[in-house]
């Protein structure tokens, strides 16, 4: 794994300008970086194009393929959590099975796994029968570097080292985002079913909004 | 002068450092090596999880033992300090008439996105009418920075301050003109609420209220005291209800932290006939606007290429390395050697602060303030302070007296160490020496000396009384906030617009009490609608600054806090929250609702 040795990675912090370089006399000298537009800066910062193993034991890029022009929920867990991950699973599944065919075609779920190592194509496979997870919804697993990097990237993480290395403690939030419109939030996995599928629709056009509303309703009604 | 994240002074040298790591830290991230097991193996990284000082990558002394910088957070270019004077924001101006002239009901014909009838409307017409449009807008907090688009009311960040009066009720016509295009974080649907006016449900800017671009929204402000309608109908209103420094702040639900950090927050002043902006006048108090002057203090990150960066998927707490007042990095302000009132107020998102005088020449002395206001509620007298700690959403109103400072350059400093969204550095250590803060503003007392009819806080012995806190409650209701699997809660459940988790029986009086058994976070915890008294922490009296009507309170580690609330006059929803603006965003929060009939649940 270990690609870039010390001294390169010496040698290339070398050969890159400070940020505080850029400023001259009190002038501010735009770099290249500064013509991107908000939606590529976001995807540069969060978004690593990594090559993952999806349930299907497809490999795919994490942004081109799975968060590239969608709007998405992004969670992270592991097949054999017996903490919070069955309680957050199951949330899931409901807004999966409320939304139908919302599901797959205007939003997409992904579960990231926390324990690579463990989590392969087959047994993501056998968790989603047992679940009943339908399509739309992509488990993912790969190299346990990458996972990590995109456990930090994604913010998955405590401020304390010590809790950040405790399974257990794993964050249980679900990011939802807009990838294009570059809006993204979040909100507990344990939330209200309806009120997920309301989160859901603060970052999806009109006519798509209106409808996940109505259902998050329909769910309220029922309750009562 | 450069500091790091961590509210530290550095050098210009170890910023260089800092800058550097971070952006190694970056490049070791995009050559996909693993954070802690791989930077370990190349010594790059202590088991603290800082760079190590050896490879003279260090990001920062590591005595503090604190985790490493949020990794995906940038360090601000650097910034020269002391360049710009402060801003003082423009007075909103009214406007002669709304057209359409508002209305009962929600005007949804004509583009209005409010859902509720005013309640109030009628009872208290509105004597002035201003229009308000949340709008786009190149800003630049500092000349050594490019502008950066941000949104602010009438486009100016920080928006225009309201100065109200008593007895003298308004509406303002918001207009949402946002554009569809977020430029990166934020959301193009807002909610302003005034923080913190006896306000009817409909007109408080609840969180669950946001309305779409091209929409408007009239927000009706009776400006009256608590009681106006039950205990003390016949004066008008409990006069030892008055509140006098309150703000306005987009609080759009799940994106208030990155909405409000955009620019979206303003001043609103509250005047009456002791408060009276004369220092001629009632409690002779530094006049406005020539010496009653609003502060808003807000930190802020830049990327590389110096435009405002907000963390989108840092669910902790949001700080910045750069310090702002009224929307400029550092500034200086000229005073004349005179008391001079300031309104002081922390927007966050997330940092708390304690608030020095310094005078750099003699970094030791003590240089003593007066303390009137908590929360923008006079104190029963004022009191002689040396520091003002504030959580995000506090306000204090302090009175300066440069009047020993002739010729001199005095400092605001932030002692208060935080490194990261926690909360501050808990005690003996959150207190850096003096001098070794960060220097918010600097004052330099240059002008010519004036009069000065204002009294000297020293010869008041009194501005209000206290509402009693002696009536027995109706109920006591006990709030846990806490962190289930980085999920943040009150009482074990999540932030649901639709659904009230409790009902306040209307003019009824309740005890609640705040518990926070981590024993790792702050909460700096924001109740709508009414002011309360906080009776207790720990069982124990809270110190003297705190004896008074407050309506933010810091839930520090294991703590138990006791609240004491008459909820009065009006009805429906409001919200209970942190203030930390990104545990809010992220379901700290639930809605409560005033109703005739009420119920007693005791752990909502
Ligand atoms: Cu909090």
């Amino acid at each position: 794994m270990n690609k870039v040795k010390r001294r390169d990675f010496l040698a290339l912090s070398a050969a890159t300008p400070l940020a505080g370089g850029l400023l001259t006399g009190g002038t501010f000298l735009e770099s290249h970086r500064a013509t991107l537009s908000a939606r590529e800066r976001v995807r540069q910062r969060y978004f690593p194009n990594v090559t993952v193993v999806t349930h299907e034991g497809k490999k795919v890029r994490f942004y081109d393929d799975l968060i590239k022009g969608k709007i998405v929920t992004i969670n992270m867990m592991y097949a054999h959590c017996a903490d919070v991950c069955p309680m957050i699973t199951a949330n899931l599944v409901r807004v999966q099975r409320l939304l139908g065919d919302i599901i797959g075609r205007d939003i997409f779920m992904v579960s990231l796994t926390l324990k690579p190592e463990m989590d392969t194509p087959e047994l993501f496979r056998q968790y989603m029968k047992g679940y009943g997870i339908g399509p739309g919804w992509t488990f993912v697993t790969g190299e346990p570097d990458t996972l990590e990097l995109l456990r930090v990237k994604l913010g998955f993480t405590y401020p304390d080292p010590e809790k950040d290395k405790d399974d257990t403690l794993h964050i249980g939030n679900v990011r939802y985002g807009n990838e294009p419109k570059v809006l993204w939030s979040a909100c507990p996995g344990q939330a209200p079913t309806a009120w997920l599928i309301t989160a859901l629709s603060f970052v999806t056009p009109p006519p798509l909004k209106r409808k996940l509303l109505s259902i998050a309703q329909s769910v309220r009604a029922a309750q009562k | 002068m450069y500091y790091n994240v961590f509210g530290e002074k550095v050098s210009r040298k170890r910023y260089k450092e800092m800058v550097n790591a971070q952006k190694n830290r970056r490049e070791l991230i995009a050559a996909r090596l693993h954070l802690r097991r791989d930077l370990l193996k190349m010594g790059l990284l202590t088991a603290a999880g800082t760079l190590a000082a050896k490879t003279g990558l260090s990001a920062r002394a590591a005595s503090l033992g604190a985790s490493p910088l949020p990794i995906n957070q940038p360090a601000s270019p650097p910034t020269r300090p002391f360049i710009e004077p402060m801003p003082v924001m423009p007075v909103k101006v009214p406007v002669g008439s709304l057209h359409p002239a508002p209305t009962v009901e929600p005007n949804t014909a004509a583009g209005e996105g409010r859902t509720r009838p005013h309640q109030a409307l009628t009872m208290f017409p509105p004597k002035k009418f201003y229009i308000v449009r949340q709008m786009a807008a190149p800003i630049q907090l500092s000349p050594d920075l490019p502008p950066s688009i941000m949104w602010g009311f009438d486009g100016m960040v920080p928006g225009p301050t309201y100065v109200a009066r008593y007895g003298e009720p308004i509406l303002i016509r918001n207009f949402n003109n946002l554009p569809e295009d977020n430029g990166g974080f934020g959301i193009p649907s807002p909610t302003t609420h005034l923080h913190n006016g006896h306000t009817p449900s409909e007109s408080d800017g609840n969180p669950c209220d946001f309305y779409d671009i091209g929409q408007f929204y009239d927000q009706h402000y009776p400006n009256v005291l608590a009681g106006v309608l039950s205990t003390h109908k016949d004066e008008g209103g409990d006069i030892r209800e008055a509140m006098h420094t309150l703000w306005y702040h987009d609080h759009r639900v799940d994106f208030t932290a990155q909405n409000a950090y955009k620019g979206l927050a303003g001043f609103y002043l509250l005047f009456n006939e002791f408060d009276t902006g004369d220092e001629n006048t009632g409690f002779r108090l530094p006049s406005f606007p020539e010496f009653d002057i609003p502060m808003m203090f807000a930190d802020k990150v830049f990327d590389e290429d110096g435009k405002l960066f907000y963390d989108l998927f840092n669910l902790d707490g949001v700080l910045g390395d750069k310090f702002t007042v009224n929307g400029k990095i550092q500034p200086f302000f000229q005073v004349h050697p005179r008391r001079y009132r300031f309104r002081w107020l922390n927007i966050g998102p997330s940092r708390f602060y304690e608030f020095f005088l310094l005078d750099k020449d003699n970094p030791n002395a003590k240089l003593p303030f007066w303390q009137i206001s908590n929360d923008g509620n006079l104190l029963p007298r004022p009191v002689q302070v040396e520091s003002v700690r504030l959580g995000v959403a506090e306000r204090a109103d302090v009175i300066i007296d440069f009047s020993h400072y002739a010729g001199k350059s005095i400092y605001i400093e932030n002692r208060l160490r935080q490194v990261n969204g926690q909360g501050p550095v808990p005690p003996p250590n959150d207190l850096t020496p003096p001098g070794q803060g960060n220097l918010v503003l600097r004052f330099d007392v240059v002008l010519p000396p004036v009069e000065d009819h204002s009294r000297d806080p020293a010869e008041i012995t009194k501005f209000y009384d206290l509402p009693e806190t002696t009536e027995e409650p109706r109920v006591t209701r006990t709030f846990k906030f806490d962190r289930l699997n980085g999920q943040w809660s009150i009482n074990s459940q999540f932030m649901d617009c639709q659904e009230p988790r409790f009902r306040i029986q209307q003019n009824s009086v309740e005890r609640w009490i705040l518990m926070n058994l981590s024993g790792d976070w702050q909460h700096p915890i924001h109740i709508h609608f009414e002011e309360f008294q906080l009776l207790s922490r720990n069982r124990k009296r809270p110190p003297v600054v705190e004896r008074g009507r407050k309506d933010v309170v810091r839930l520090t580690e294991n703590e138990r806090l006791e609240l004491y609330f008459r909820f009065r006059d009006f009805l429906g929803q409001y919200p209970l929250h942190c203030h930390n603006m990104v545990h809010e965003d992220h379901a700290m929060m639930l809605i409560w609702e005033i109703t005739p009939e009420g119920d007693t649940i005791l752990v909502p």
